[in-house]
């Protein structure tokens, strides 16, 4: 890389909200055929909330909005986990342990952990939708207490493809957790579920009346998995679901990504489901 | 009089809420069934004679490709029923269905089940109500799994 | 601030060059290119006097006027977006140099802009853009810079443009706040002058050095009769009864595909109008490799890849691209910022290459939907 000297780290807000800080990579894993984490040491701590974002540059290339996916309650480590579907993702996805990457956030609205105390939380998470939630997960695990039951239902493509599989497995070692894996298809190998993860829904238990479901994925899967909680009873405004745009200021002020009335940036990415679901019905919108 | 079988039947929550008249029916097409780990319950192309409902254990629904082995593409667990084909003609099976664990099952016999609905069509219909929105939600789950959402964009 | 006046055209001269004097940067109306724009202008000679504009949908000239009118036009292309929101601006740049790697801003312009001939609609639009740049939750600092301090010198209209339609948006014609000072000007047998109106302190600083007369009953008559009459002579209509929900209570209305058959998505529309604000965001490196540098420029939510997300465009469709225009502009617009995003100025109809009129669109979707409302 041609950079050599950080420049002038900005705590707080940046001169120009469209600045990013520059840090280094501290270390890259990869998590699939095309997934990355990468980690970056934050001397001061890097405060989020789970369900936030930040705007991260590859340095030359661009940015692209990419969800935090690291641990609130260790703010000295800044995760990211990365999918390499375009020129952006693509260049982040090479980055390795000591390359210079911008940041400009956290962004956005989180996910109701606090509001979900005292209730049951079902957490739906698919494919890479994992990453966002993961902090919210975290959490959850964390405080355990303050939660009524916790319900974790992961839908992945196959077994090769199941995000964090050794993190999954360690949670599904808690006793007072629900957790369970499907995949959209499988070898004769897999002795695990296989069938789309709206299906597990129905299976799940929780109270209805008392449940806040925290849901990501692709948005079909949300869209089906927010179906079924109905089914099930649960108010569409307990549901939250996180979207995603077309982003590139991430401060409201560039309109890319506008869903109807709303900017996912600054009203999103997590909406509770009864504020959008007219809207995800349209196309086009 | 198959006994046990009524009472059998009478417990699983898929028919609940049918009168005595129409458990009845249903159990006289009705045994138990038993499939160690890893055997088929029926092969894809054998006639579609007896369909299950599964009591305890799982089944994967399966289809064989050259080169890629066998593929899963649903499991079906206790509460479920496995097998749909005995609906229409020709009667065959579509795919494979292999027990993943020891499974225990209610077997139906097809070609009893739908000589009753034919003699009875009051039968029939409630039968049908029964069956068809489990086909519905299979076709739901099936379109999102060809949707292959998590899949990469092209 | 009433302190109302009569400007020659010798105290208008004087009135811009005050202004420069004091080191404002000067940008108002002139002609060029055959057009009526915004820019820079040295004093009020590069007014263009005795001109005016002819416009519908689709179709823009200037033409002479009989009389040597300042103002007496409507509006044209640009609109004072042009240097409050830079069609192009560097952003930052981050270069390696021998001490290491700095990151550099360009320094905002020094010079204040007084802006010459801002008609009510466009105080309006300035408004809105005011609303959308400084009161989110991250002002833009480069909006600020060039907003704050800027002068406004507000012409109320005598002509009516041809799409105009600021009487049904309750944008105009005549300047009610907002600005510094505001002219009428009025041209009638052996007079030429204009009623002018300090609107804030500076503005009546500025105007008590320069030779003025006082305004007397008679021509403060004249000058709400001209603004009467340039009401009564809009070229459009809209009506905006109930306009937010009547949109989005039809997003699949037939009308949109209709429109879809005409609409070239060119975004001339976005370009022209003054409250459009949508941007997008340019990163670079040098060749030598040594910098990276932002830079952010206006876009259009009519480009195809506005809305781009892995795997395609949410909005691909022309139709929707119309639509998702049109009912930001007149409908979610108000969710967003509690206003209309439109200002009926007609730029958008004019400039349209097919001529696509917004308010035919819009009494087009209402009257479909009175039709089907009759059982």
């Amino acid at each position: 890389m041609y950079m050599e000297r950080l420049a002038e780290p900005v705590p707080g807000a940046a001169i120009d909200p469209m600045q990013p800080r520059f840090e280094r990579v501290s270390r890259v894993q990869r998590e699939g055929a095309d997934i990355w984490t990468i980690e970056i040491d934050m001397a001061d701590g890097f405060d989020f909330l789970p369900g936030q974002f930040n705007m991260l540059y590859a340095p030359g290339v661009g940015e692209a909005a990419i969800s935090i996916s690291g641990d609130p309650a260790a703010p000295g480590r800044l995760v990211h986990t990365i999918r390499s579907v375009g020129m952006v993702s693509a260049a982040l996805c090479r980055l390795e342990a000591g390359d210079l990457v911008g940041i400009r956030g956290p962004y956005g609205h989180g996910w109701p952990v606090d509001q979900a105390a005292g209730k049951d939380v079902v957490v739906i998470a698919g494919g890479l939708g994992l990453a966002p939630l993961r902090p919210a997960i975290y959490r959850l695990l964390a405080e355990r207490a303050r939660f009524g039951r916790v319900v974790l239902l992961c839908g992945m493509r196959s077994p090769e493809d199941i995000l964090f599989q050794h993190e999954l497995e360690r949670w599904r070692t808690h006793l007072d957790i629900e957790l369970e894996v499907t995949v959209d298809h499988a070898g004769a190998d897999w002795r695990g579920n296989v069938g789309v993860v709206t299906t597990l829904v129905p299976r799940a238990a929780f109270k209805p009346d008392r449940t806040i479901a925290l849901l990501c994925g692709p948005e079909i899967m949300m869209r089906f998995a927010a179906v079924e909680l109905a089914n099930a009873g649960v108010p569409d405004s307990a549901v939250y679901v996180s979207l995603e745009r077309n982003m590139k200021c991430a401060i409201g002020l560039c309109g890319h990504c506008q869903f109807s009335g709303v900017f996912v940036c600054k009203d999103g990415p997590v909406f509770s489901y009864d504020r959008v679901r007219a809207l995800l019905a349209l196309r086009e919108i | 009089m198959i006994d046990g079988m009524e009472k059998i039947v009478r417990e699983q929550s898929f028919f609940a809420g049918l009168g005595q008249a129409t458990i009845d029916l249903v159990a006289g097409c009705t045994r138990n069934t038993h499939f160690a780990a890893g055997t088929m319950l029926f092969r894809e192309g054998d006639p579609a004679d007896e369909f299950f409902l599964v009591r305890h254990g799982r089944v994967a629904l399966e289809m064989s490709a050259p080169g890629r082995g066998a593929i899963t593409f649903e499991t079906v667990s206790a509460g479920g029923i496995v097998g749909l084909s005995w609906l229409i003609p020709p009667y065959r099976w579509s795919f494979d269905a292999r027990a993943v664990d020891e499974v225990r099952a209610i077997g139906i016999d097809a070609r009893c089940l739908r000589r009753k609905c034919e003699a009875d069509h009051d039968f029939g219909y409630t039968m049908m109500m029964r069956f068809v929105p489990v086909l519905v939600d299979r076709l739901q789950a099936s379109r999102l799994q060809v949707l292959d959402v998590y899949g990469t964009p092209r | 601030m009433t302190a109302t006046v009569l400007l020659s055209l010798d105290g208008l001269a004087a009135m811009i060059a005050a202004l420069r004097d004091q080191g404002y940067r000067v940008v108002g109306p002139r002609l060029r290119d055959a057009a009526i724009v915004y820019d820079d202008i040295d004093g009020a000679a590069d007014l263009p006097a005795g001109w005016t504009d002819v416009q519908d949908g689709g179709t823009y000239r200037v033409q002479r006027r009989a009389d040597d009118a300042r103002f007496g036009y409507a509006v044209g292309p640009h609109s004072w977006k042009k240097f409050l929101h830079p069609a192009q601006l560097r952003l930052w740049r981050a270069e390696r140099g021998e001490n290491g790697t700095t990151v550099t801003h360009d320094r905002e312009p020094d010079q204040q802009f007084a802006f010459i001939g801002v008609r009510s609609c466009d105080l309006h639009a300035i408004a809105i853009q005011d609303k959308v740049f400084l009161e989110g939750p991250y002002p833009d600092p480069h909006y600020a810079a060039r907003r704050d301090g800027a002068f406004i010198v507000a012409v109320n209209c005598a002509v009516a443009g041809g799409t105009c339609f600021c009487v049904s948006m309750e944008t105009g014609p005549k300047a009610k706040s907002g600005f510094d000072i505001a002219l009428t000007e009025i041209l009638r047998d052996g007079e030429h002058v204009f009623l002018t109106e300090a609107g804030s302190e500076r503005g009546a600083a500025i105007l008590a050095g320069i030779a003025t007369t006082a305004a007397d009953d008679e021509h403060v008559a004249v000058a709400d009769a001209i603004v009467a009459d340039t009401a009564a002579h809009m070229g459009r209509r809209m009506n905006t009864d109930g306009i937010h929900d009547l949109l989005l209570a039809n997003l699949e209305h037939p009308r949109w595909e209709e429109v879809a058959g005409r609409c070239l998505t060119c975004g001339n529309c976005t370009m022209v109008c003054p409250t459009c604000f949508c941007t997008s965001v340019e990163d670079t490196s040098d060749l030598a490799g040594g910098g990276v540098e932002r830079s952010r420029r206006w876009d259009s939510c009519f480009t195809q890849d506005f809305s781009y997300v892995h795997g395609g465009s949410v909005r691909a469709s022309p139709q929707s691209r119309y639509r998702q225009w049109m009912t930001h502009k007149l409908a979610t617009w108000y969710d967003q910022f509690d206003t209309s995003g439109c200002v009926g100025c007609g730029r958008c109809i004019t400039w349209c290459p097919v001529g696509i009129d917004i308010t035919e669109e819009v009494a087009a979707i209402r009257a479909e939907t009175a039709v089907a409302a009759i059982p």
